[in-house]
């Protein structure tokens, strides 16, 4: 069984199905795109993959090692301690915290005293916080913010702040990480930092993505296969190649952004 | 024992300081016994202030219905107390009272904290008011006369006991992954949620223990003034609290502080203006208010002033 495995997904808000009989899979270590154009459903979809809508119908299945749990409808928070975690299309940082608590607030889950501990100050209570220091400390090496972490997430520049929602989200220790929109907003060197970003967090942490971009360029080049989304359906997937030439897919695009892909194909 | 850190020690010795000097004040009667009520109504202020600043300033949960919780802590602290007029029989009910307010405020969490905003406010507004009219219509509580002869076991050594006891441990709350936790959903409840914040579990948390601290105030009340009753503890004590949180900062505990200090202090001054005193009251809050809407010291702590001077030095 795949690791993740979404079957006849449908989400409704009132007249509007939002997201219409979806049916995906990803495998373990996969890197895999989600594309469509705007008001397709991607983020909706990703809504309900993360608890934060509940299902109209259909059910989604995560497999850790044969231990199998249906996601649909269960509170975000226990989304991410099943080992999802995301970021968010519109940066959802804890913006007048420090780089950080943002981090430190991601691994709380990861702590290992009680309340009475923090009231009172025992040992453990501070055997704790060195290790959760410690642990935030490796993670924004790797991300090369260790000289920002008492910065207010907030004066961050923009391609930072979207670094550091995909570290906080690291922080949970997911298995797969949801990336909606990423690149949305970034110049060309930024977009080529995080490329090389999801890269590296991949090899890392042994991780699986899954990533929306409306920008096809970036999905082409980095994704091992690709869904599209339109009017909520799934109109499409497969390799790259496979999904460029698509006439479902260049339809729905009219040509923007794909415009490269066809010409090469006439 | 890594509490017992230099910096712990010296904050330990200068809080002695601070009980010493005032206890002296209080021998020689340069605080004489009117300007004593003064110094226990800062007291409970404070404690009042810094507990609903968990609730509203840190954990963002707009709450009207702290007199409710206060009101409980000094019923039950007053009946007790009471029954043993004892110095044990005191802190037993303090604490008894505190508990009490704590249970009470998981029973009306659970369901109203699933409210956000103004829907929350007036929520926890109708939790309060329901609370009063039991004491009203109860008989053990003596209904709208109210309890009299309340045992006085209050004074200043307790008084400071407890204030010191409240804001440490509700500090030490803020700056611990549970703290954080609540923090995180003031800021984004969205994003916390994501992640992994058990956002409702949070917010239980700090309106028990938020709860848990107006009770001791009640106790503390009920045992300096020696008589309470249910009108005492209306909207407009819950309305004082807030306001002082507000003027201080929400989401700073030595804002609390300092805002209940200066408005007791200025109430003391301005009582010689009978007539037009809250009329200068007010304007003095909505000229604050419009000078520093953030509150006197906004999120941040009087503490970190001095963090921030000592960064700057490193890096220059
Ligand atoms: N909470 C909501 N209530 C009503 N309509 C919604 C809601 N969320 C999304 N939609 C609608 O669902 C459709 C898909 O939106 P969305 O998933 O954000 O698209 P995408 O991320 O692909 O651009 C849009 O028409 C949007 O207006
Ligand atoms: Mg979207």
């Amino acid at each position: 069984m795949p690791l993740l495995s979404v079957e006849r997904l449908t989400k409704s808000f009132g007249g509007l199905t939002a997201v219409s009989n979806v049916n995906m899979y990803i495998d373990k270590g996969e890197l895999i795109g989600l594309i469509g154009p705007n008001g397709a459903g991607k983020t909706t979809l990703f809504n309900l993959l993360t608890g934060v809508y509940t299902p109209t119908t259909g059910s989604i299945k995560l497999d850790l090692n044969g231990n199998i749990k249906e996601l649909g409808g269960i509170k975000p928070y226990d989304v991410t301690a099943s080992g999802l975690a995301r970021t968010f299309q519109n940066i959802r940082l804890f913006k007048d915290l420090t780089v950080l608590d943002n981090i430190r607030i991601a691994m709380h889950k990861n702590i290992g005293y009680k309340m009475p501990s923090a009231l009172f100050r025992s040992n453990k209570f501070y055997e704790e916080e060195d290790r959760l220091k410690i642990e935030a400390e490796k993670l924004m090496d790797i991300f090369s913010l260790t000289h920002k972490k008492n910065e207010l997430a907030k004066n961050l520049p923009y391609g930072e702040q979207r670094h550091l929602e995909i570290v906080r989200a690291m922080a949970t220790k997911p298995v797969l990480l949801l990336l909606d929109e990423p690149a949305a907003g970034m110049n060309p060197n930024e977009t080529a930092e995080l490329t090389k970003t999801i890269a590296k967090i991949r090899k890392e942490f042994d991780l699986t993505v899954l990533l929306i971009e409306h920008d096809m360029s970036l999905v082409m080049k980095i994704c091992e296969r690709i869904y599209v989304l339109n009017y909520g359906m799934m109109i499409a997937s497969g390799l790259p190649q496979e999904v460029r030439s698509n006439k479902k897919v260049i339809e729905s695009y009219l040509g923007e952004d794909l415009s490269d892909a066809s010409n090469k194909k006439s | 024992m890594r509490v017992l850190s230099k910096k712990n020690i010296i904050t330990l010795l200068l809080i002695v300081a601070v009980f010493a000097v005032v206890q002296v004040l209080i021998s020689v009667k340069i605080i004489n016994s009117f300007y004593e009520i003064t110094l226990a109504t800062i007291c409970i202020n404070i404690i009042l202030a810094v507990s609903l600043n968990l609730v509203t300033g840190f954990t963002g949960q707009f709450s009207l219905g702290h007199a409710g919780f206060m009101s409980i802590g000094a019923y039950v602290c007053a009946l007790i107390s009471m029954n043993t007029d004892s110095t044990l029989g005191f802190i037993f009910g303090i604490l008894a009272g505190a508990v009490a307010a704590a249970i009470v405020g998981v029973i009306i969490g659970i369901p109203t904290l699933r409210l956000k905003g103004d829907y929350l406010a007036i929520a926890t507004l109708g939790m309060a008011e329901i609370i009063r009219v039991l004491f009203l219509n109860m008989e053990i509580t003596n209904g709208a006369a109210g309890l009299s002869g309340i045992p006085r076991n209050t004074n200043w050594t307790w008084l400071f006991i407890f204030l010191m006891a409240t804001i440490i441990l509700i500090n030490n709350f803020i700056r611990s992954s549970h703290g954080r936790a609540c923090i995180s959903i003031r800021e984004d409840e969205i994003a916390a949620e994501s992640m992994g914040v058990n956002t409702t579990k949070y917010k239980v948390m700090a309106f028990a223990l938020g709860a848990f601290f107006a009770g001791i105030a009640g106790g503390l009340y009920a045992s300096y003034f020696y008589f309470i009753k249910p009108n005492v503890f209306g909207f407009m004590k819950s309305v004082d609290v807030l306001v002082i949180v507000v003027l201080g900062g929400l989401g700073s505990i030595s804002g609390s502080v300092i805002a209940a200090i200066l408005l007791a202090v200025l109430t003391t001054f301005l009582q010689q203006f009978t007539e037009i005193r809250m009329i200068i009251y007010a304007l003095l809050l909505v000229a604050i208010m419009l000078f520093r809407p953030q509150g006197l010291l906004g999120t941040k702590e009087i503490t970190d002033m001095f963090k921030s001077n000592k960064n700057t030095e490193k890096i220059e």
